[in-house]
């Protein structure tokens, strides 16, 4: 009987009303305010008491941003760089691009939980950590004081997994448009494990041999993953586009982004996402934080003055692609550095990197002839690069003062703190992180090649990626309305 | 009965469209389309990468018309589409042989 709904409907609702109001205040239905039995509190345990609560209230403040900085470090995979890549790419490519970057979304998180967590930031030796948080045993909401003393061990971890998640996600721009789902796959699990977690290890982990407030044997600064993220992930670019070969037609045909509007809207993500992986990497939210956030602003904004400026020079004409990759380069060159720059250094290293980046994929790659399709390294391995060099010359004691003498007293951080040596480790690191990307990434390459094979056949390719590995097309074509 | 063809320029077709229908003509069909003839394209610069794009967007106009409008059609799709730049499009003419109306198979001129 439809008349009787009505009834039947709000009886529910009040029988829920009632269950809930019940379950959230339940001393409602109880005695009346408890009356304080015992003597009164003595000082010692009220100070005590209040010190807890400032405690707990740091701890609340820091754990919130950090929570937030995580959802913002993954809006910068999906849809940030699928959005990005998804529309440097021609037409018949754009749900493969974009599904390359989900994917690593989940499967990086699952590898993550297994083992990568424990083989970047559980306890090992100089080079990789251990086996003590496999399956994230341990990993819960006490603190690991080494890494973030007010913060859950769970929090660290799943914003580091963020971390995870977007470098491999940054080589895809590499291979775009000719490499197999399957060879995709198997790829980045082998290089999360093989490359990725040492080299995070190493810079971050506990004892590792670049880490700078650890007990690192080359103390590197390197503040939100200049070496670790960039580096790796551009120079592995470099070798995926130089093994896998040129896209059937390039360079005669032209291969022009099908959208520069989607990947407006995924770098202005990026942009956004990137105080998530900068400020966050303070890990809590005081003064540091802000410091790194204002670096990573003011550095994405100079990139793309002088990556506008490079092209409108040698074109005529600045470009909003130009603009928004200018922006990326800067947040790349920004990112060692953030949270050991003051504004102007960010401005400096911002500007040279927008420069650089533009020369290096408008001339230098040209002239080498090598297809990386959406400039992973040109952007990446290159930006990560200057960024990593040049946090060594402008870090400072005065932005974060890492280096302590015995006393506790702050030590010169980078050349122009007066620390010339550090450029020395700043090089080491770029150096290690070059030389495992690129071993590393050429034997995963060839093990991958003979297990499933790398590259489409050509007439898939030619056919694109969306239909013949997905089955599926970003813009389906409907006749009828 | 003719049938004409206009390829004209992307910013003339609602000129053109406005013309037709003033002096008469009730039907025609429209088509987005690229070409060239003796325009030259421009380039496009993606990343230093230069393209050079040669096929430009075109409006491309057919309709039917009975003999007696032809030449007053050729002559208005002129009046409105010229600029006098290279660019302008070209029209074509050509004889149609039948005409059917979907709806009630009315044929040849009734059917326009």
């Amino acid at each position: 009987m439809v008349t009787e709904k009505p009834w039947i409907t709000s009886g529910l609702l009040l029988l829920f009303l009632w269950i809930t109001v019940h379950a959230a205040f339940p001393q409602t239905s109880g005695n009346a305010t408890p009356v304080a039995s015992g003597p009164v509190a003595s000082q010692a345990e009220r100070i005590a008491k209040l010190e807890q609560a400032v405690a707990d209230a740091k701890g609340s403040a820091d754990n919130s941003w950090m929570l937030v900085s995580s959802a913002l470090v993954l809006m910068m995979t999906g849809p940030g760089l699928a959005l990005f890549y998804g529309g440097l790419v021609r037409k018949k490519n754009v749900l493969a691009t974009m599904m390359q970057s989900f994917a690593l979304m989940a499967i990086i998180t699952i590898l993550w939980a297994f083992i990568g967590f424990s083989l970047s930031f559980g306890s090992g030796n100089t080079f990789i950590g251990g086996l003590s948080h496999i399956f994230l045993r341990g990993v819960g909401s006490q603190p690991d004081a080494d890494y973030a003393a007010t913060i859950p061990q769970q929090t660290f971890m799943v914003y580091q997994l963020m971390f995870a998640i977007i470098t491999p996600a940054l080589i895809t721009g590499a291979f775009a448009e000719r490499m197999k789902f399957s060879a995709m796959v198997l790829f980045m699990i082998l290089w999360s494990v093989l490359v990725y977690d040492p080299m995070a290890h190493m810079v971050w982990g506990k004892g590792g041999l670049l880490n700078a407030a650890l007990g690192g044997r080359f103390p590197t600064l390197d503040f939100a993953g200049g070496t670790v993220v960039h580096i790796t992930s551009g120079v592995s670019a470099l070798v995926c586009a130089l093994y896998l070969g040129k896209r059937v037609g390039y360079p005669h045909e032209p291969m022009p982004p099908h959208s520069v509007v989607l990947s407006f809207i995924g770098a202005c993500l990026l942009w956004v996402g990137w105080f998530g992986f900068n400020a966050g990497s303070a890990l809590a939210a005081g003064s540091l934080a802000t410091s790194a956030f204002v670096a990573t602003h003011f550095g994405a904004a100079a990139a793309v003055v002088g990556w506008g400026a490079a092209e409108w020079v040698r074109n005529g004409k600045p470009s909003a692609l130009g603009a928004i990759s200018g922006a990326v380069a800067g947040l790349v060159a920004i990112t060692p550095a953030a949270g050991f720059v003051g504004p102007m250094s960010a401005l400096a290293i911002g500007l040279l990197a927008g420069v650089l980046c533009y020369l290096m994929v408008a001339h230098v790659k040209a002239r080498l002839g090598y297809d990386d399709s959406l400039d992973a390294f040109g952007v990446h391995g290159v930006g990560g690069t200057i960024g990593a060099l040049l946090t060594g010359v402008f870090a400072s004691r005065a932005i974060n003062p890492i280096f302590k003498d015995e006393q506790g007293n702050a030590l010169a951080s980078g050349v122009i703190d007066g620390n010339p040596g550090q450029l020395l480790n700043q090089f080491v690191a770029v150096l290690v992180a070059w030389v495992l990307a690129a071993l590393g990434t050429v034997m995963i390459l060839k093990v991958v090649d003979l297990v499933v094979g790398l590259r489409v056949p050509a007439d898939h390719e030619i056919q694109g990626l969306d239909l013949s590995q997905h089955g599926e097309e970003g813009y389906y074509w409907e006749v009828s309305a | 009965m003719t049938k004409l063809e206009a390829v004209i320029q992307t910013s003339k077709l609602e000129a053109v469209k406005t013309a037709l229908h003033d002096i008469g003509v009730e039907g025609m069909t429209v088509l987005e389309a690229r070409g060239h003839g003796r325009q030259k394209g421009h380039t496009e610069f993606y990343r230093g990468r230069e393209y050079v794009v040669d096929l430009l967007p075109k409006i491309k106009l057919e309709m039917v018309l009975a003999d007696d409008m032809v030449e007053k059609a050729v002559e208005t799709i002129i009046g409105a589409a010229r600029t006098g730049q290279i660019g302008d499009g070209k029209i074509f003419l050509s004889k149609v042989d039948e005409a059917i109306r979907i709806r009630n198979q009315e044929r040849g001129v009734a059917a326009l």
